[in-house]
Parts: structure tokens; C-alpha cells; sequence
């Protein structure tokens, strides 16, 4: 379980996200929406390390993350597997040395033991038989999956996602999320997913907290999302003809 | 003056928080081979041209009866030794390596796999640019102990071909009066050198901001900045060595 308390961050004086409290459970695929520069990647940044905010706290299991010294910061880091927006694999290394990267780095384990993970892995986000291919040579999608084997291979007990679907056609999007969900259900993560895409939200949002204009303005599940009453959320959730066809049908 | 405190912070970085010995054995090794023995077939074309030039410009420029042919060796073997191996190498090298060195960082930044290293619970820094400067400290002196070789060897092959003065005279000369402080200075040069693109450009590559676009100025920058501090510091270890 991750908790986040009064949480701010400014860049230059100006506030990109404020106050803002949530806790993501574990087991759950928790989403955080909100427009493009609403702050959602920068609460990511704040959660996982990469930006230090200016106030607040962010709980890994009761253990804050933010004022942590450095050894307890390595230990939760970790415990943490991330999927970048652009997959961000290591150019210079195949599929099977990407997803080995953590275990190389992270563990002792004898090279064979690591060679069976990375193929059970691999083989659990359905990439066998594509261990010596190099990230240029792999679709979006599967460098996607890649990124998602890389993330998980180390037993993450937390797994974020920044925008996953971004890039993707609409069926490949729903394979990942659909992935996405499997894994947090079968290994009991906690998992957080960055997106503006509504059918990842619909799809998949167990949780989902709003951000608009800096700060929290919801949050709730896909079964509520329709009736939230918060009409910056109606905005984003019913921007398209489609969704506001379902909406007027009730 | 800011940039200065950042790169001093930045070299305090690499020693935080490092990865096991092991890890940094394989990377050096690795990066070893990316940037020395990859640089030795540009570094000795152009070493062998550098000496044969300079044996053919000093013999031109010494026409005087008066100064004995063998001279023109001994005028080459100390160029060779003291500026030319170390600091044109050191330039080429900034050239070659230095770009490359920030352009993959500055790749590495914008398509977010330093992130990715930081979420690792990794320390990037350390990861990604340790083994760099291990490994330029290592095959830099190497690098520039080839160059002198090969352009004292160039500046054989003009005397012998180019007809400026006889082969006998030019290897007497390299024998004249010869100080081997200069060959410890080359050295000390070469390690000074060789630090200073490597972390330089990796300073440059590391920070890089924005897109596509700011990775080709980063490596413009780590080659420019490089080629200045190089100048900068030959000047001063010359006043403090030699002088």
C-alpha cells in the first residue's frame, strides 16, 4: 500500500500539484487522470523519487519515502519496477539482457536461475522466442511488454506506469491493460498507472483519482466515474461523441 | 560559475552509493574497448602524419649550415613528446570520444532510461559514468604513448622518403640530450587529459535537457568545453612542471 499526504511540488514558484492525498492499495490497478499538464507525470516523478517535492509524504508500506535517509530510499527503490512512457530500454542491450538488467544488478542469483526468470517472464508477457532481438528491432507494443517484464522480473512489490498505452493502437492498448491488470492481480501489486486514456480508465480503473488545475478534485472507481457530479471530470471522461451518446442513454 | 559547482558536484556523485566491484569490472572493460582500442586506428593515422610533418617543417625551417642535420630529430622527438602526442591526441580525443560520450548520456537522459536506472534504486552517475573515466584514464596514457611512438616513427619515414635529411642523422637526433622527465610530463598530460574529456563531456551529456536537438548541442559543448580545458590546463602544468 502506498499512502501520499498533503503532497506539493512547485517548478519556478508556479504549483504543479497541491495538497494532495490518496492512498493506492495493494492488489488494485489505481489510476491517476486528469488533462495534459494537469500534473499527473509530475506526482508520478514525486512518488517514485525522481522529483523530491516541497511538502508532503509518501508511505510504502508505513515506511516514508521522502525524508528516508539513502540506504532505507535504496531499499524501497528497490522494491520498485517502473514502465517509462517510451519503454525506455537500454539501447545497447537485447530483450533478454534488458529484463536481466535488475537481477544482474539487484541480486546474487546464479547466471542459469536468472536465465529461468527472465524466460518465465518473458514468456508471461508473451515475448517468448524474442530474447536476442534488440529494442529497435520490436514494436511499441512489445517494447511496452518488455518494459513490463523488466519492471516485474525483480518481484516489484510496486509498479508504476507512465502513460503505458501512449503510441499504441487502440487493441494493442487494451492487451497491455489487460496485462497490466493480470500481473497486479496474480502477484498482488501495488499498481499505479499515469494515463489520459479513457478506455484504460473504464477498462481497468479499480482506482482512480482525478487531478485537475493542480489538485485532487476526485476520486472513486470506473463504476462512479459516470456519476461523479464534478464537472471538470464530466468534461474530460465525456470529451468525445461516443461518451456523451452513453451518457444522454443513461 | 554555477556550471563549475555543478560539475564539482556532480564528480562527488560518482562515488555515492556505488554498484559492486564486479559490475564495474565488466563495464570498464567495456568501455575500454568503446573508447580506446576503438580510437586506435585514428589516433595512429593521424600520430604517423603529425611526425612526418613536423620532421618535414622543421627541415624546411632549418636551413642553416650552421645547425647540424641530427637537430631536426631532436626538435621532433621533443615536440612529439611534450605537445603534440599528448595535446593534439587530447583534442582528437575530445573530438572523438567526448562526443560520443555526452551524446549517448544525453540520449540516455531524454528517452528516460537514467530515470529508469534511478528507479532501480541505482545511482546513474556512478553506473553510467565511473566506468567512463576508469576506463579514459586507463587507455588515454596508453593512447598517447602510441601517438608519440608512431608520429616519432612518421617523422623517420619523411626523413627516409621525403629525402630532408638522412635516417642515420634523424635517429641520432632523437638520442641528443634526451631528458625522460619529458616522457613522465607526457603522462602526466595524458592522465590530465584524459580526465578531463571524459568527465566533461559526461557532465554535459548527463544534464541534457529537451530533445533530439539538445543531445547534438550537449556533444557540441562537451567537445568545445573539453578542447578549452585541455589548452588551459597544458598551459598551466607546463608553468608548473617545466618552467
Amino acid at each position: 500500500m502506498i499512502e501520499v499526504k498533503n503532497l506539493t511540488k512547485s517548478f519556478d514558484g508556479k504549483i504543479v500539484i497541491e495538497d494532495i492525498n490518496c492512498v493506492f492499495e495493494k492488489g488494485k490497478t489505481n489510476l491517476i487522470i486528469g488533462a495534459s499538464g494537469s500534473g499527473k507525470s509530475v506526482m508520478l516523478k514525486n512518488i517514485v523519487g525522481l522529483l523530491t517535492p516541497d511538502n508532503g509524504e509518501v508511505l510504502y508500506n508505513g515506511r516514508n519515502f521522502i525524508g528516508a535517509n539513502r540506504d532505507t530510499k535504496t531499499d524501497i527503490r528497490r522494491e520498485i519496477g517502473m514502465l517509462f512512457q517510451g519503454g525506455a530500454l537500454f539501447d545497447s542491450k537485447n530483450v533478454e539482457q534488458n529484463v536481466k538488467f535488475p537481477l544482474d544488478i539487484l541480486t546474487d542469483m546464479p547466471e542459469d536461475e536468472k536465465l529461468d526468470r527472465v524466460n518465465f517472464i518473458l514468456k508471461r508477457v508473451k515475448l517468448e522466442n524474442t530474447n536476442k532481438r534488440m529494442p529497435s528491432e520490436i514494436s511499441g507494443g512489445m517494447q511496452k511488454r518488455v518494459g513490463i517484464a523488466r519492471a516485474i522480473v525483480n518481484n516489484s512489490k510496486y509498479l508504476f506506469c507512465d502513460e503505458p498505452n501512449s503510441g499504441l493502437d487502440p487493441q494493442t492498448s487494451i492487451q497491455i491493460d489487460q496485462l497490466l491488470q493480470e500481473i497486479t492481480d496474480e502477484y498482488q501489486i501495488t499498481t499505479v498507472i499515469v494515463t489520459h486514456d479513457m478506455n484504460s480508465v473504464m477498462e481497468i480503473g479499480e482506482y482512480i483519482l482525478f487531478i485537475s488545475n493542480s489538485r485532487k478534485l476526485w476520486e472513486g472507481s470506473s463504476n462512479d466515474i459516470i456519476h461523479s457530479g464534478v464537472q471538470e471530470l464530466d468534461n474530460f471522461v465525456f470529451a468525445n461523441k461516443m461518451m456523451r451518446k452513453i451518457k444522454e442513454l443513461g | 560559475m554555477r556550471k563549475l559547482g555543478q560539475y564539482i558536484l556532480f564528480l562527488g556523485t560518482l562515488f555515492k552509493n556505488p554498484e559492486s566491484f564486479r559490475t564495474y569490472t565488466k563495464l570498464v572493460l567495456d568501455e575500454c574497448v568503446l573508447i580506446g582500442i576503438n580510437s586506435i586506428i585514428l589516433v595512429s593515422i593521424v600520430s604517423v602524419f603529425m611526425g612526418a610533418v613536423s620532421t618535414l617543417q622543421t627541415a624546411y625551417n632549418l636551413v642553416n649550415p650552421l645547425i647540424p642535420d641530427n637537430v631536426i630529430g631532436l626538435v621532433v622527438r621533443d615536440l612529439t613528446i611534450l605537445e603534440l602526442a599528448p595535446t593534439i591526441t587530447g583534442i582528437i580525443f575530445a573530438g572523438k570520444v567526448g562526443s560520443s560520450i555526452a551524446g549517448n548520456l544525453g540520449t540516455m537522459r531524454i528517452t528516460e532510461q537514467i530515470d529508469a536506472l534511478e528507479v532501480m534504486g541505482i545511482n546513474s552517475a556512478s553506473y553510467l559514468v565511473l566506468p567512463k573515466i576508469i576506463a579514459t584514464l586507463l587507455m588515454y596514457p596508453f593512447l598517447v604513448i602510441l601517438a608519440g611512438s608512431l608520429a616519432i616513427g612518421g617523422g623517420f619515414l619523411a626523413a627516409k622518403y621525403g629525402g630532408v635529411l638522412a635516417p642515420a642523422d634523424y635517429l641520432s637526433g632523437l638520442k641528443l640530450e634526451f631528458n625522460e622527465f619529458s616522457v613522465y610530463f607526457a603522462l602526466i598530460k595524458s592522465v590530465v587529459f584524459g580526465f578531463l574529456v571524459a568527465s566533461i563531456s559526461a557532465f554535459m551529456g548527463y544534464y541534457t535537457k529537451g530533445g533530439a536537438l539538445e543531445v547534438g548541442q550537449s556533444s557540441t559543448r562537451a567537445v568545445t568545453v573539453s578542447c578549452i580545458a585541455i589548452l588551459l590546463s597544458d598551459f598551466v602544468l607546463a608553468q608548473l612542471l617545466l618552467v
